[in-house]
């Protein structure tokens, strides 16, 4: 039953994502691009992340894709630009003989039989106690844990980058005749 | 679930691969923005499966820092990109030459 889930939403992910990427409309390419990370929480759902999956959902599916098409449809890119979507037939052939060339790659790295095979151990779901490392768990206690013991500056250095990204953006999305003005008056 | 490591991994690489030829094929630049995202995505679902296998909490970790820098990183990507459009009315690579002249 797992592994029939598994083929579905890896198809569903990498359907989307395709036409995401061929869809010569942005709006469609961002709804696409919802459902492919829709398909993404569902195949970390199957690996038991449970806490990473509600996490894309609400970060990726969410906040992410409205921002993304709340500027799409700000900018209202669409008028007036033609067909003229795609860049030049030799960029064009190009991609295309190197997207086959890289997925051809790709399965006959990891689509055959002489790689080693990890078995899948059964996760513990509460834990109590934490010895060598942090085991895997469903919990999102040891991401608690781990963030505020292992990866304790990483946490902090990450609080900072998101001051640091929200400064940034009110400044770079300010409008600069205002100063202008208020300089010459 | 009998699904090995492998075949996620096999998922992941692909995903990279589409994200990859969105970056090489479009000129709008939202789309390309949208395929780096796409790209991003597949490396977590990558980090998350080796994570799952091997045991361990680290990836998960990873994959919770990825997702934070990356939400930062959209929102001041698209902070420039709306810049860009109030300066040169247009978002298509293209067009945005203004090195090359």
């Amino acid at each position: 039953m797992l592994d029939i889930l598994f083929y579905v939403f890896s198809a569903i992910t990498l359907i989307t994502a395709v036409l995401m990427v061929l869809s010569p409309n942005a709006v469609n390419g961002a709804m696409c691009m919802i459902v492919a990370f829709l398909g993404t929480a569902a195949l970390f759902v199957l690996l038991e992340a449970y806490f990473l999956a509600i996490l894309q959902v609400l970060v990726y599916a969410g906040a992410v894709m409205v921002l993304f098409l709340f500027i799409i449809m700000l900018l209202d890119v669409e008028k007036g630009e033609g067909g003229n979507e795609y860049k030049d037939k030799f960029t064009l052939a190009a991609a295309a003989v190197g997207f086959l060339l890289a997925v051809i790659l790709i399965c006959s790295a990891f689509s055959g039989a002489h790689l080693p095979e990890p078995t899948l151990n059964p996760v513990t779901e509460n834990p109590t106690v934490f010895d060598a490392g942090i085991p895997f768990t469903t919990s999102a206690k040891s991401f608690g844990y781990s963030l505020f013991t292992k990866y304790m500056l990483p946490f902090q250095v990450t609080g900072f980058l998101l001051l640091a990204a929200m400064i940034g953006v009110i400044v770079v999305s300010k409008k600069h005749e205002v100063v202008e003005e208020s300089d010459h008056s | 679930m009998t699904v090995g490591l492998n075949a996620f991994i096999l998922v992941a690489g692909l995903l990279f691969a589409v994200g990859l030829l969105g970056v090489l094929l479009r000129q709008n630049t939202l789309v390309i923005y949208m395929s780096l995202e796409l790209m991003l995505n597949a490396v977590n679902l990558a980090l998350v499966a080796f994570s799952r296998y091997n045991g361990t909490m680290d990836g998960n970790l990873f994959v919770f820092f990825i997702i934070t820098v990356a939400a930062a990183e959209v929102a001041v990507g698209l902070a420039i990109i709306v810049a860009l459009f109030r300066r040169r009315q247009s978002v298509m690579v293209d067009q945005l030459n203004a090195l090359s002249r």
